[in-house]
């Protein structure tokens, strides 16, 4: 059966056969590094390309169609397209912060990839604190949004980064404490271990309702998170143009674009981790058929599945919902989310406690 | 108690609303035979054009190559952009007595917004909008038009 996991196990042992150790973990660095950006790049065009399909489709559109079959090749050429622009900075801007912030967001985006477990067996670094250490990460971006608004010497930038700001530290409360709902009821915050824990059932189906009511607050507060609408009041053209990156072009703003897309596959992966089991194949109960066939399914497969449909829920909140106001974005949060979840996480608390789940 | 109430009322109000709007936009996604999106210069000779589809304003000329047109300018009154302008001339009818009749129509259509009011106020329905668009043309004088054909006159009866 195809398995990542005999891959890596088999270059590594062949990394560390043929050099010495320092050389071989140096190589290891360098092809994840390599498999991380390779990643990206494939992600961005794949996610750019199915949001505008998306969107086609639930507005009765076609969509991208020319370029390539059935317009598969539209975001690679607008890849192109995007490198050969000119990269501006504007005359008044801090040319270190404007030129440094993509980076930045980029960077803070592929940090949270070290504890995402992509198949069994198959993660960069299986931290014993990777739920923490992704809520934590994930609030580094904030900072490369606020540095681009700022140094762009732009009103709507920083009219757009004030808001990103509000919205992240708002809503990081909530979707906290729907990922410590699923610490308390795996009793772990390492990410292998919160999945080795849905080995009889998802969270999402063995946690009663307070599970699905944690799961929608998370798919709630990382859609503000990732700044996408309807929450996108960080760049709300309408508004404000672009928002944040409104001076920006060329590759430093496919940058910021691509970061957007990086964020939304990874917070989805983290939500498939906690709620819909990671790589863990769906298990009915007693069905011994039933479940020795999803077994086949290899690991990666499952993971994929599960992001990916996320993302589409994603997507299909963005086609659907108009953009909220500030005030309305804040008492949701402040007002309605976040006493929720509080409420929630005590059921949960005592459903662990009494040992109420599946 | 009234205010928990309301709360919970106010959530459950509010998720239902958002889950119908979904509702509506996953069901579009799921139909995609639905898509009305014209593939253009591909389908140009198969395409359709809705019927209210305002494209130019054209007069309708009977076999005979009569019009309805009895030159009473309420279309050029009605016009909020001076893009009609009809020249008039005297017929003298059998009985010897001088007549207004039309004498040429014309319409300037790169002044033409595609209102449809000067339609809605002719009296004899002598004009009307049709569906053609591709009106791209390389000089503005070739969008001069006279919507009378030559030779044409006014079909008896039409007063």
């Amino acid at each position: 059966m195809f398995s990542l996991e005999h891959i890596t196990d088999f270059i590594q042992q062949w990394l560390y056969a043929t050099f010495n150790p320092t050389m071989a973990l140096i190589l290891e660095c360098v092809i994840v590094m390599l498999l991380v950006i390779g990643l990206f790049a494939v992600l961005g065009l794949v996610l750019v390309l199915m949001e505008r399909k998306v969107a086609a489709r639930m507005q009765i559109r076609l969509g991208p169609n020319r370029v390539g079959p059935k317009g598969m090749l539209q975001t690679a050429a607008d890849t192109l397209k995007l490198m050969m622009k000119e990269g501006l900075t504007p005359d008044g801007a801090d040319k270190f912060l404007f030129n440094l912030a993509p980076f930045i967001v980029m960077i803070a985006a592929m940090l949270i990839m070290a504890p995402i477990a992509f198949a069994k067996g198959f993660q960069i670094w299986d931290i014993n604190i990777g739920v923490l250490y992704v809520s934590a990460v994930s609030s580094v971006s904030v900072i490369g949004i606020l540095m681009a608004g700022w140094a762009s010497n732009n009103k709507y930038s920083l009219l757009g980064a004030m808001r990103s700001g509000a919205q992240i530290v708002s809503y990081e409360l909530s979707a906290g404490l729907s990922i410590i709902s699923i610490v308390v009821l795996s009793g772990s915050l390492q990410v292998s271990d919160i999945i080795a824990s849905q080995q009889t059932g998802w969270w999402l189906f063995r946690g009663h309702i307070p599970a699905i009511i944690a799961f929608v607050i998370f798919i709630i507060a990382v859609t503000a998170e990732t700044n996408r609408a309807p929450f996108d009041l960080a760049e709300a053209e309408s508004e404000l143009t672009a928002g944040f990156h409104t001076e920006y072009s060329g590759m430093k703003f496919a940058l910021f674009f691509l970061a957007e897309y990086i964020n939304i596959f990874i917070v989805c992966a983290i939500g498939a981790t906690l709620f819909l089991g990671g790589w863990m194949p769906l298990h009915i109960g007693h069905w011994e058929g039933f479940n020795q066939i999803m077994d086949y399914i290899p690991s990666s497969l499952w993971f994929l599945g599960k992001t990916f449909f996320l993302i589409f829920l994603i997507m299909w909140f963005r086609w659907t919902f108009p953009r909220l106001r500030v005030d309305q974005l804040l008492s949701l949060e402040w007002k309605y989310l976040l006493p929720i979840s509080m409420f929630n996480l005590l059921l949960i608390t005592l459903i662990a406690i009494m040992g109420w789940h599946f | 108690m009234a205010f928990l109430k309301q709360y919970i009322s106010d959530v459950y109000r509010a998720v239902s609303s958002l889950l119908k709007g979904m509702k509506t936009t996953g069901s579009y996604f799921v139909r995609p035979k639905e898509i009305i999106t014209q593939q253009y210069p591909d389908n140009r000779a198969s395409m359709t054009i809705p019927e209210r589809f305002r494209g130019e304003v054209v007069m309708t000329h009977d076999e005979n190559n009569e019009h309805a047109c009895t030159g009473c300018t309420a279309c050029e009154l009605a016009c909020p952009n001076a893009t009609i302008k009809i020249v008039t001339k005297f017929d003298t009818t059998p009985e010897g007595k001088k007549k207004k009749a039309l004498d040429t129509f014309v319409y300037h259509l790169e002044l033409c917004t595609m209102c449809n009011l000067c339609v809605e106020a002719c009296p004899t329905s002598a004009i009307k909008m049709a569906q053609s668009f591709e009106h791209s043309v390389y000089d503005r004088s070739q969008l001069l038009k006279k919507l009378n054909k030559p030779g044409s006159k006014l079909r008896a009866g039409v007063e």
